[in-house]
This record gives C-alpha cells, sequence and structure tokens, in this order.
C-alpha cells in the first residue's frame, strides 16, 4: 500500500512541479492526476494495488472536504453584506450548470442509429 | 475537576482531539447519509461541518486552531485528487468515443457556470466584489481563489462561495438529474464534476463508477476552461476594469 501511496504523492509533486515551471492555469494536483493518467495509458493497465489504494482514497472523498469546508466560519461575515444576490445566484446558476452540462451531454453522446441503416442499405 | 480540566485543556492544545473530532463529526455525517439511504439531502460533508463549526464555537476554539489538527486530513486531497486517474483510465474507452461531447458540453457548461453567476449577482445588485468573487464559483477552490486574485475580488470570500457551490451541487445535482430524466451516468457525472467540482465528485463516486470518472474529469478540466475563460470574458464585458 506504501508504494502505491508513494507513487500518487511523486506523481503530485511533479505536478506542483509542472505547474510553477510552466505557469499552467491548474492546481499541482490536477496536474499530477494527468501525468498518473498519461502513465497508466503508457502501461496500459491499472496495477492492482494502485487500483485498491486509489478506490480506498476516493470511497471517502468527501471526508478530505470537511476541514476545509470548516474554513466556512472564518467568512460568514463576508456573505452577510450581499446575501441575497450571492444565495440566489449559488443556487440558480448551480442548478443551471447542471441542468445544462448533463442535458448536453446526454445528447451529444447518444449514439446516432444512422450506423444501423448504412448497414442496412449496404 | 481540576483534573478533568487540566485533561482538557492538554488535549485541546494537541492536533489530536481535533483530527478525531473530524472523523468523528464525518462518521456521525455519514451513518445518518447511510440511514437516509444515501438521500443526496443528507449530504455527509454538510452535517461533519455543521457538527464540527458549532462545537468549535461552543468552546470558543479558533479555526486556526483547529486545522493544526484537521490538516492531516486535508492534506490527503492532494493525493486523492492524483488518484482520480485511477477511474478515468477505467473508462478510457467511453471518454475517448465522447471527446467531442465531453469538450462541448464543458465549454457550455463552463460559460453557464460563470455568467448565470455573474448575470445573477449583478440583476440582484450585489457590489463589484461580489460579482467577481463569484464568477469562478464552480471550480476548484485553489484555481477559483486564483482567478478571483487575478481579477480583483476576495479570494477568501470565493474560497467560501466555492465550498458552498460544492455542497449545493452534491445535494440539489442529482434530484434535479432525476427530475430531468437523464439517466446517462457520463452525462451525471461530468455535470456533477464542472457544476460542484470536488464534492460533486465525492457524490458521484460514491453512487456510480462512471459518474465518478466522468465528474473528476469534469473538474479537472474545468479547472482548465474556467481559469482561461472567465479572464478573457471579463476583458469582454467589462473591458478590463
Amino acid at each position: 500500500m506504501v508504494e502505491w501511496i508513494t507513487i500518487l504523492v511523486v506523481c503530485q509533486l511533479a505536478g506542483e512541479a509542472l505547474v510553477a515551471l510552466t505557469h499552467l492555469p491548474i492546481p499541482g494536483p490536477v496536474c499530477g492526476m494527468a501525468l498518473l493518467f498519461g502513465a497508466l495509458v503508457w502501461n496500459g493497465r491499472v496495477p492492482d494495488g494502485l487500483g485498491k489504494t486509489a478506490d480506498g482514497l476516493l470511497s471517502n472523498l468527501s471526508l478530505l472536504f470537511v476541514p476545509a469546508g470548516t474554513g466556512v466560519m472564518l467568512h460568514f461575515k463576508l456573505l452577510a453584506g450581499d446575501w441575497l444576490p450571492l444565495g440566489a445566484a449559488l443556487i440558480a446558476s448551480t442548478l443551471m450548470t447542471i441542468a445544462v452540462t448533463a442535458w448536453l451531454m446526454a445528447r451529444l453522446s447518444r449514439r446516432p442509429p444512422r450506423r444501423f441503416e448504412e448497414r442496412t442499405r449496404d | 475537576m481540576t483534573n478533568l480540566r487540566d485533561v482538557w485543556v492538554y488535549l485541546a492544545a494537541s492536533p489530536l482531539l481535533h483530527l478525531a473530532l473530524t472523523l468523528v463529526a464525518y462518521r456521525v455525517g455519514y451513518l445518518l447519509y447511510r440511514r437516509q439511504r444515501f438521500n443526496p439531502l443528507f449530504n455527509p460533508v454538510l452535517i461533519a461541518i455543521v457538527i464540527v463549526v458549532s462545537i468549535l464555537l461552543a468552546t470558543g476554539t479558533s479555526y486556526q486552531t483547529y486545522f493544526q489538527g484537521a490538516q492531516f486530513v486535508h492534506f490527503l486531497l492532494g493525493p486523492a485528487t492524483v488518484a482520480l486517474a485511477v477511474p478515468l483510465y477505467r473508462q478510457v474507452e467511453r471518454v475517448r468515443r465522447s471527446g467531442l461531447a465531453i469538450l462541448a458540453s464543458l465549454l457550455v457548461g463552463s460559460l453557464t457556470a460563470a455568467l448565470s453567476a455573474i448575470g445573477i449577482v449583478w440583476l440582484l445588485g450585489g457590489d463589484r466584489d461580489s460579482i467577481v468573487s463569484i464568477a469562478p464559483k464552480s471550480v476548484t477552490a485553489p484555481v477559483a481563489m486564483g482567478i478571483a486574485e487575478q481579477l480583483g475580488g476576495l479570494p477568501s470570500l470565493t474560497a467560501v462561495l466555492v465550498i458552498l457551490t460544492g455542497i449545493l451541487g452534491a445535494m440539489l445535482g442529482p434530484p434535479l438529474l432525476n427530475r430531468l430524466g437523464i439517466k446517462d451516468w457520463a452525462a451525471r457525472g461530468l455535470a456533477m464534476g464542472v457544476a460542484s467540482h470536488g464534492i460533486g465528485t465525492a457524490r458521484a463516486l460514491q453512487v456510480n463508477d462512471v459518474a465518478g470518472a466522468f465528474a473528476g474529469l469534469g473538474m479537472g478540466l474545468n479547472a482548465l476552461a474556467t481559469s482561461i475563460l472567465i479572464p478573457a470574458l471579463w476583458h469582454l464585458l467589462f473591458g478590463g476594469r
């Protein structure tokens, strides 16, 4: 397990370094995710141990947001000034974004039945 | 009595107490969530945050003190984000097949997130700080804070708005998608990741492997898209003011 954690941490470190060098507008860990993804494509499969480690870590992903989320307590005053526009925008905009993105993705990735027709025409 | 107090003072100063508080609060949140059959409205992150904040406020503990213990949990966010490459790789064929659909949905979703937030705050008379700070709300926190800073907003306000967006998306997204009749797990996941970053991705992962993979992808791609689109959009709309 430690070997796979090591790989994750090294990928993150490489990601952070790459972002610092190239000024890419993404966080280091996201760059590390892209690096690990590249390595998996190159390797052709997910090693069992890595799969288990990743699944274990990700099945508790929500837990990892609790410390940062608790930081909300520091900034409630900032929200107080414009609470109505901010609150309305948060709810409406988040719902709109989810609806629009999912609808478009579902529509565009629906497989067109054309292929079947073409084949029958042949 | 003094003994008990001594013990409390000792424990309150060690990171162990607040590490334990974080884990126990989450456990309580998770058990409630599970008892409600993973109803998204019983979001375990929200329940845990409410418990922790209440206890910190009741005991007069500062966030800095709390974070000394909680940082050990917080630190794992980095490796966990890297680990999202694994579920993504497992869906690599599907991702490849719908590459164009992903790209188009991402761009439209990213623009919707920013423009609708800017528009609603502006229409309801919010001030400039609020408009700038909410624009990158759907993006993972470090990137969102960077964008807010670049445009002259308040990064700490952005951080709060980002977390709230994540929780709202994780809670309200699934019932909305059900109502819209969208059953495609790839589309559901991508939307959760684009709109509500890591917290939405965590919810997607709990429900379905395909959704989790596409949510992680949506989160990563939207970090990139938004940090390019919002500054450009800002110059277009407000001429760089």
